[in-house]
């Protein structure tokens, strides 16, 4: 089962965890995992069916460039971020 | 996947003169104010002296009739844009607010903000016809400062803005974000020393030299045309396609050559005018800001107010950090404290700490990118508490890094733990420079240092490799070329086809003569599109192969590729180079083109460090501070051309050197923007600075096919840093606020003159 690490101003909505074991081939399936263990976090982190704008989605250390199709592995772990930008 | 970094490359690596450069110094290479058309208008820009104010109503009469103009536009003839959050290229942005920046719609919200568009048969016309637009306005208190706006009963600049916390409630705080881990109380207990500070930074801009400039064409089939300074014509043509409620097809953007982005030129400002006034007219029109717009108008970066309270033991190890941050955003939601953020403790592993961040409106102009946006003003912050606890320890600032150094593994801030990346190696290069190793003697002289951190991001590039009927080669790519990316590109498939370099000629495309292609920004340039360029050249070898092989009438597989020769074992068959080759293409199956298109992921695909040693001396007298040397290390991965990463290098040395300095922007009380020119603007100029020397570290990148990682931003991190701690070394003051400018650090030298003599007298 993969970990997703809950931002700490989203723990509120987990009963104040800040890992949650979570089961899915992919983001999409994930979230819906952690929204069925935690109703109404979905809500933070999905908008018009994938992931927000405003949020970016490490799986094992790499951002992804997929949204929710990007796959995840049993011991994957998810943490979710802003979304930068940069200027050079 | 050839080697990397220990001179198996026989092109990459070296220092080819580039391909745009005899065009660039004979002045033949053509920037967007050079495009001319013909029955081509000029439009100029009416701005908002308040820098906060309701439109009452805006009449256009009486500029209407003046002879030679032939439109104007304001806020009435845009769209409805959707209020929301959405990807476009590099960044997240709500369309509406970008609508609202382009033209004010209800409200004036900084000084400079754009009221209306007029064209005109020549400029001087358009600029005549704005003192004849009238508009009403309802003059309100401007809110300049994070501190004034973040306030309970503050003056709010959006009425519709609300951010979480605050439910329902008007506010000029778009967001809070937080990073934890560990117990940062307990931490902070467990040090042996403890500093805490508060840090406020000014607003600076990014100084391009060129302004920002726009030529629209429509077309009466309503297929537009826009000609542009830009760092990504792709980005250009999704928000102007947004902010004029078009598909994003009819739109194509040719890239002008440009003088300078720095991350200013990832948005958009005229290029929506300008189509809107050539639909309006039918004619081209052309816009281009002056220098007064360009530092009123544009996107400067955040200001920001930050306390940091660090802990470490006496033995060197950080025990806990908490962070307060507070970025003026502009007056638009947007400012880049998420990035401040995750990179302010981001070199170091610490097992407690707290970081919130604040995102806040305030009556200045949107901001927008510069270089390593947020991490600059994180790093004066972090680097130099650190270097106050290292004192404390009695320990040399780079052993103390050193102790508590990120490696491969180290969780970082936002959580996923670091592959191989170069801190130490990167701190180790200014121990072991030439520099560091020097001794500095003379009165009023000090040494600083600091260190810096840069995500770097990867996103979408395409790419197309053709061979010519001669053997030569092009690389076409949509990557604007703001720091020599297009000798790279040319360098890395010379490299992979075995050719010389000045046998590839690389063309920067337009939107509709090349695949999706992210900003030229993040730092992603080299790693995003060299990776698509490497495998766009990788797939040409593929289809040349097959070539060679029907010539000998053998299998693909059995034809070797090496040192620039396809080959095989049989009789009669001798070596063909590419040149060669290519005489027989035509009759093998016609041209070869290779293409490559990737998709690499955000942010983090080949994090790099920066670090700087800088030697100041600091006039008793007056407070000016002269360099005297500096020094930058950084890590690069892999540099395919290395004048290239050393300008890099320098160049966000420089600039940071003028943030730490000089640069910042001063309003008076009713938010007029006082210094909107270059020579109270102060930037750095070559008389100011002295050669900066460079350390090229390569760590290679693990995800890259050459080992690459960005290397055009992190080198601005750490000097304003590097020199407050510097200026420690030489004064006994330490500075908490930026810019560290003349009058305000004499001020700070003669307190602490003032507040010494008095302790002397009193132990007298």
């Amino acid at each position: 089962m993969a970990t997703a690490i809950i931002p700490s101003l989203m723990r509120k909505l987990t009963d104040g965890r800040d890992r949650v074991t979570v089961s899915g081939k992919n983001l999409r399936e994930a979230i819906a995992d952690l929204d069925r263990q935690f109703p109404g976090i979905a809500n933070e982190l999905i908008e018009d069916g994938d992931i927000r704008a405003s949020i970016a989605v490490s799986i094992d250390g790499e951002v992804g460039a997929n949204g929710v199709l990007d796959t995840i592995r049993e011991s994957s772990e998810i943490h979710f971020m802003p979304q930068i930008s940069g200027g050079s | 996947m050839a080697e990397s970094s220990n001179g198996h490359y026989k092109v990459i690596g070296t220092r080819p003169i580039r391909h745009d450069g005899i065009d660039k110094v004979t002045g033949r290479a053509k920037y967007g104010a050079d495009y001319a058309f013909p029955g081509m208008l000029f439009g100029k820009v009416l701005r908002s002296p308040h820098a906060h104010a309701i439109i009452k109503s805006i009449n256009v009469e009486k500029a209407l009739k003046m002879p030679g103009v032939k439109a104007i536009v304001t806020a009435a003839d845009l769209p409805e844009a959707e209020d929301k959050v959405e990807q476009v290229g590099e960044a997240a942005m709500n369309p509406r607010y970008l609508s609202m920046n382009i033209l004010a719609h209800s409200k004036a919200l900084y000084d400079g903000h754009a009221i209306a568009a007029v064209a005109a048969t020549s400029p001087h016309i358009a600029e005549e016809a704005l003192r004849l637009i009238e508009v009403d306005y309802e003059v309100l208190p401007p809110v300049m400062k994070v501190d004034d706006a973040m306030k309970k009963n503050a003056t709010i600049l959006l009425p519709n803005l609300r951010n979480k916390e605050e439910g329902d409630n008007p506010t000029n705080v778009a967001s809070h974000l937080q990073f934890k881990r560990g117990d940062v109380a307990a931490g902070l207990k467990a040090a042996d020393f403890v500093v805490e500070r508060e840090f406020n930074t000014a607003m600076v801009h990014q100084g391009y030299i060129e302004p920002h400039n726009a030529v629209g064409i429509y077309n009466s089939d309503g297929q537009a045309t826009i000609y542009c300074s830009t760092q990504g014509a792709f980005d250009v043509r999704s928000m102007c396609a947004q902010v004029l409620g078009v598909s994003v097809g009819k739109i194509k953007v040719v890239p002008a050559e440009i003088g300078g982005g720095f991350g200013g030129k990832t948005t958009i400002y005229l290029e929506p005018l300008s189509l809107m006034l050539a639909k309006k007219t039918g004619h081209p029109v052309k816009l281009v800001m002056s220098r007064s717009e360009v530092l009123r108008a544009s996107g400067p970066t955040s200001g920001s107010k930050i306390k940091i309270k660090m802990g470490c033991t006496r033995d060197g190890k950080i025990t806990g950090a908490e962070v307060w941050m507070a970025y003026e955003a502009g007056a638009f939601p947007g400012s880049p404290v998420g990035a401040g953020a995750m990179t302010i403790l981001a070199p170091y592993n610490i097992d407690n700490f707290q970081v919130d961040g604040y995102d806040v409106v305030v009556n200045r102009p949107k901001t927008a990118a510069y270089r390593a946006p947020g991490a600059t003003n994180a790093a004066m912050a972090a680097e130099t508490v650190i270097d106050e606890l290292a004192e404390k320890c009695g320990m040399d600032p780079i052993d103390f890094r050193i102790a508590n150094a990120c490696k491969e593994g180290t969780p970082q801030i936002v959580g996923p733990p670091y592959k191989r990346i170069g801190f130490i190696e990167t701190v180790e290069a200014i121990k072991n420079s030439p520099h560091y190793k020097s001794e500095l003697t003379g009165k009023n002289r000090g040494r600083g240092f600091a260190a810096g951190f840069w995500f770097n991001a990867g996103m979408q590039s395409s790419a197309t490799v053709n061979i010519q009927t001669d053997g030569t080669a092009s690389v076409i790519t949509g990557s604007a070329d703001i720091g020599g990316s297009r000798a790279s590109m040319a360098m890395i498939t010379a490299e992979v086809l075995g050719m010389d370099v000045t046998d590839v000629r690389p063309v920067v495309a337009d939107t509709d003569s090349t695949g999706h292609t992210d900003v030229t920004g993040g730092s992603r340039t080299t790693f995003a599109t060299g990776m698509a360029v490497y495998n766009a050249a990788q797939d040409v070898v593929r289809q040349l192969k097959e070539r060679a092989a029907k010539t000998w009438e053998k299998k693909p597989e059995e034809v070797k590729f090496e040192d620039g020769k396809f080959s095989a074992e049989g009789e009669g068959i001798k070596p063909m180079n590419i040149k060669e080759l290519a005489k027989r293409l035509a009759r093998t199956g016609g041209p070869i083109t290779g293409r490559a298109q990737v998709s690499t992921g955000g942010i983090g695909v080949g994090p790099a460090f920066a670090a700087t040693c800088v030697d100041v001396e600091v006039d008793p007298d007056t407070g000016k501070v002269q360099i005297l040397r500096c020094t930058v290390a950084q890590d690069a991965g892999k540099a395919i051309h290395p004048s290239y990463v050393e300008g890099q290098m320098q160049g966000g040395t420089a600039q940071g050197i003028g943030w730490a300095l000089n640069e910042e922007y001063f309003y008076d009380a009713k938010g007029t923007l006082r210094n909107s020119g270059l020579l109270d603007y102060r930037m750095p100029t070559c008389l100011d600075l002295p050669m900066i020397e460079t350390a090229i570290v390569e760590i290679p990148n693990p995800i890259h096919p050459l080992g690459v990682r960005g290397v055009g931003e992190v080198s601005i991190v750490p000097p304003p840093a590097a020199v407050a701690n510097a200026i420690y070394r030489a004064t006994g003051v330490r500075m908490t606020e930026l810019p560290m400018s003349p009058p305000r650090l004499l001020k700070a030298m003669l307190e602490n003159r003032r507040t010494h003599e008095l302790q002397a007298a009193a132990a007298d």
